[in-house]
This record gives structure tokens, sequence and C-alpha cells, in this order.
């Protein structure tokens, strides 16, 4: 899935520092990576699976493996990277969370992006309709979906506790006008993507 | 521009380089091989398509694989039926583009089609080499490929080149010679042969020396070759670069003469039969048996971290170069994984590379032949390598 919020971009952008070393997880076209690139001059290696993407990033420059996330990361060494990116994939994970815990192996701190399912207009869907929600921001019916774990901010903060993982920043985006007005207010109803900034408790 | 009709020779399409011709250069300061002997005197047979530019920094070197040689791309005459053998990736606008790059192609040492081998007579005694020309490592090759840089007053290549063997030469290219290459592109490649690979090539090369014509390898003294035995060694190989699907797709249990039929007792040959002898017959018309046995001990010899206490990043960590590293899926002589252990150890290096497993039933003979996503994939990161 490609980063298609310009928002979410900045954010990252802010999060991540002057020449650092980055592993970007699921690359989809390259957009961040090429702007880290040429905006704060970051290395590293963008990974992906869809061949198109994978033929644009090389186009763009850009250092992309066709490698499967699900496989793991166990070919990248411990604390090889300043920072591992995943954005708008952890959702279509097979294991998210043993995938967080190899992000903070690989990397020194990680940034994490996902849609909140508990977006009111999801909860809407389900109790209005009682069925799954499907709109312009999840636009798949339930069987056949790249996003297999759907999880609310306040579901991923209880898993990033039992995992021992710190939060250091997490920042609320909202494109919809109600939304952005209310997100700091309910960021759990009104948050409709998060972005979060992670790293291991020593 | 003659017009396009049925009878024109692929030659004159718009994206052949056309008709090529190739040119010897001879070499008579000594080159030192990796075995402790040397040649006092060697020639090269080389092809060149496009133009090398004033800067001289276009240029690109194909290193070849087992049985290739300087013919890459093109056509020798108008009677020639087919092209060179890389011939769909070289050309005007083709991936490796001819009105961008000054594309310079070999035959290595020990080949067969012109350059010093086997074959060619040795100066101290008059007599031709045969079994007695030195064994050649991966790192002859790239030496003497730079003295032919040098010739061609060739500074820095824009990219070296390779698939298979080829693929071995030109990460090699990238150790020995960091600063002389800006990009390194390896394709369906290994650091190293796996012990069944090694195997494959011994059962090649006991075709050939169990050959009662191949005579230590001196068959050129009795006038004799062994045919036989070469083209069972090109059959055994032929297998392996295709896949199950592969030869199933194309030849399944197709039967080219005889007859199942009950009371038949007419013999049966299946297309897969008949497909490889051919395969076996041209091959060993047109190849030296010495050469082989030298190519496929090349391929055994070769292991890029040997020398790096066998730590491939310590290897890598040497290199200068951007690298594209590409696979394909039923490649099981060059597999997938031994292209990924490459691209491992690049990254631990912390070397720029980019890699693609392509999608291909063609086995490890698909990095010759042309598929949809290799071809674009290999066009946009050649795009890239700056002339």
């Amino acid at each position: 899935m490609s980063l298609s919020l310009r928002t979410d971009l900045d954010v990252i952008q802010a999060w991540i520092r002057d020449g650092s070393r980055v592993l970007d997880l699921g690359c989809g076209d390259g957009t961040l990576m090429q702007n880290l690139r040429d905006h704060k001059r970051v290395t590293g290696y963008g990974l992906e699976i869809d061949p198109d993407h994978i033929t644009t990033c090389i186009g763009k420059g850009l250092n992309v493996i066709d490698q499967n996330l699900n496989d793991g990361l166990a070919n990248f060494a411990d604390n090889s990277f300043d920072s591992v990116v995943m954005t708008q994939a952890l959702q279509t994970m097979h294991a998210p969370h043993e995938v967080l815990l190899e992000m903070l192996r690989v990397g020194k701190e990680c940034i994490v992006t996902f849609p909140n399912f508990g977006h009111w207009k999801a909860r809407w869907h389900l109790l209005y309709n009682g069925r799954m929600p499907v709109s312009d921001l999840l636009p798949y019916q339930w069987y056949d979906t790249p996003n297999i774990h759907f999880c609310t901010f306040k579901d991923f903060e209880v898993l990033c506790r039992s995992l021992d993982i710190n939060i250091l920043q997490r920042q609320v985006v909202a494109e919809r006008p109600i939304s952005k007005l209310l997100k700091d207010l309910r960021p759990n109803l009104f948050g409709e993507t998060a972005i979060y900034h992670l790293r291991k408790r020593q | 521009m003659s017009q396009a009709d049925t009878t024109q020779h692929p030659c004159h399409a718009s994206d052949n380089v056309g008709l090529v011709m190739p040119e010897v250069f001879h070499f008579d300061t000594p080159l030192k091989l990796a075995c402790g002997r040397t040649l006092e005197t060697y020639d090269l047979v080389v092809e060149t398509y496009g133009k090398l530019n004033a800067e001289r920094s276009n240029a690109i070197l194909i290193c070849h694989a087992l049985s290739g040689h300087h013919h890459a791309a093109g056509y020798h005459s108008e009677d020639d039926r087919k092209p060179g053998w890389w011939d769909a990736y070289i050309g005007p606008g083709k991936p490796i583009d001819t009105n961008r790059f000054f594309i310079v192609s070999l035959n290595n040492l020990g080949g067969c089609h012109g350059s010093t081998g086997p074959r060619s007579i040795n100066p101290e005694t008059g007599k031709p080499w045969g079994a007695d020309f030195p064994n050649l490592r991966a790192r002859d090759w790239v030496h003497s490929q730079a003295r032919l840089a040098d010739r061609l007053g060739i500074e820095q290549w824009a990219a070296v080149i390779g698939g298979s063997l080829g693929g071995m030469q030109a990460m090699r290219w990238s150790l020995e010679y960091p600063q002389r290459l800006r990009h390194c592109v390896v394709i369906a490649s290994a650091m190293k042969l796996t012990a069944q690979n090694i195997a494959f090539n011994e059962t090649a090369r006991a075709a050939i020396t169990s050959d009662p014509s191949y005579h230590h390898g001196n068959y050129q003294d009795h006038d004799t070759y062994p045919k036989g035995g070469l083209s069972v060694a090109r059959m055994i190989g032929h297998i392996t670069y295709l896949s199950d699907d592969g030869m199933g797709q194309k030849f399944g249990r197709e039967i080219r003469s005889g007859s199942f039929a009950q009371g038949s007792d007419e013999p049966v040959e299946f297309q897969i039969e008949s497909y490889l002898r051919y395969q076996g017959d041209v091959f060993s018309d047109s190849f030296d048996a010495n050469t082989y046995i030298l190519m496929t001990r090349a391929l055994d010899y070769f292991d890029l971290a040997r020398e790096y206490d066998d730590d491939p990043v310590k290897a890598f960590s040497r290199a200068q170069c951007r690298y594209l590293v590409v696979s394909f899926t039923t490649d099981w002589r060059f597999a997938p994984e031994r292209s990924r252990e490459i691209v491992d150890a690049l990254v631990g290096a912390d070397k720029p590379v980019s890699y693609a497993e392509v999608e291909s039933a063609y086995g490890h003979d698909a990095f010759l032949i042309p598929i949809d996503r290799y071809y674009r994939l290999f066009s946009e990161y050649m795009k890239g390598v700056e002339t």
C-alpha cells in the first residue's frame, strides 16, 4: 500500500534525522524514500514485493529489495538502521506483533502508520448496517482484502505496552473537516490514521 | 532505408545493432595467472557496439557465461539466422542501449571463439595447448579485461554486466578494481557454487574425459575430437538450465517418432530426447571440450569471499559501485537464494543495491530470454547509469 497522504509524509520526515540510515518496509512506489533521500540525505533500502512498484523505485534510483515482509527480517542485523519505517502496511501482516518486534530489533527506532478501525465511520457502519465497513478509506470487502489485522489506536497502544515498546510520539491525522476538528478531543473516534514513533524500552 | 518487407534481414531492424565485425587485440605483456603460471602473450577477440564518447565515460563491459563468447549482439552477415547471444537486451532503445553506451564484449581467455585458449598454439612447443592450457579463474579474466580497458582508453566502466559465470566476473571486478566501475549488474549468479552445482559440472566433465577420443585432452595431436562426450556434457548442462515446468510446457511427453500402439515394436523417441540430442550435437560442433572443462572448473573454483576470511560483507566493503541483482523464480542452478545472499552481504556492507526476483518458467536460461518484467526493470536501472 502506498503512502498517499501528504501529512503522513511531513510528519515522518520531521521525525527522521538528517543523514540517517532508514529501512522502509513496504516502500510502495518509493515516494517516502525519495523524499527522505532528496530532503534529508537519508540512505537505506526499501522492501517491496509488487513488481511494478519495484520497477518504479529502480527508475527513481532508489535501493529497493524484492522481499516479502511476512518472511521476516532475519537477513538484517540488530540495530543496523537508525529508523525502520512501515506506512499503512501493519494491518496486512500475518503477525503484526512479531513484525513490530523485528522492526525494533533491526532499527534503533521505528515509525509505524496504520488506519484507525475505531474511526466513527467504521463504528457507525458496523453498528448501523451490521456489516463490515467498506468506505473510500477502506475500500475492500472482508473476504478479499489485504487488511487482515485491523486495530484501533487503543488496541495498538495496549499491544505496545505488552511488548514493552515505548511510544515516543503519536500524531493523529484526519483529512475530513469534522474529523480534523475533533481528532484531538477523541483521537480513537475521529482520527483516520495514526503515526507512531516507537522505541524499545531499555 | 529499404522498405520493410518480409525478405528483409532482421539486422536492418531499427532496434538491432546491425552487422558487426569482431576484432582481435594482441597482448604481449605477460599475464600472471592465479594458478601461478604466466601467459607470455595472448589474443582477445572483441566486439563493440555503439560509440565511445569523447570523455570515454559511457563504456559498458559484458562478461559472458560458460558457453558464451564475444558475439553478444547483431549479426555477422545477412546469412546469419541467429543474432548474438544477448541481442534481446543490447541494441538501440534496448536496456543496454547502444544509442547511449559503448558496449564491449569479448571472448574470455581459455575460450574457443578466437581468444587464446586450449586450441591455440603454445608458442613454447609449437603445438596446441590442449589439456596443458593453464587453469583459469574468474580473476584472471577480470585482469585480462582490465588490460583490454586500458587498451581502449577506458579508465572507468559505466557498468560491468554479467549473467551466471558472467555475474561472478562482474562481482570480482567490483572487488579487484573498485574505482574502475560505477555500476555492477549481477544476473542469475552466485557468490559460490553449491555442492550439487559442482556435482553437475563434474558429471559433465566426466562425460568428456571418458570419451575414448579425449586422449587426456590432447585430442588435437591425435587428430580426433571427443564429440560424443562434449555432446553429453552439454545435454546434462542443458537439463539444469531449464526448469521442470518449462520443459513440461515446451515438450511434455510428446512423441517425435514411433508408437505405443499394442503390437508395435517401433522404438519411441520423445521430443525432449530429440531436442537434447540436437542441442548436444550443435554445441559439440562449435565448442571445444578443453574449454568446457576449463570454464566449468572456473565456475567451481569461484568463491567471492575466500580471500576475505570467507566473509562476504568484508569482501563487498571494498566496493564503490552501485549494484543491481536479478534472479529468476525457477532457476534452480543459480537459485534466487544465492542472489539473496549477495544482496544480504551488500546490505551488510552498506552498499547501494536493488534486487528483483523475476517470475519465469525458463529456469537459468531466463537471463537470456526477453521477459517483460525483467526487460523493464533492467531498462529502468540502465537509464539511471550516467554516461
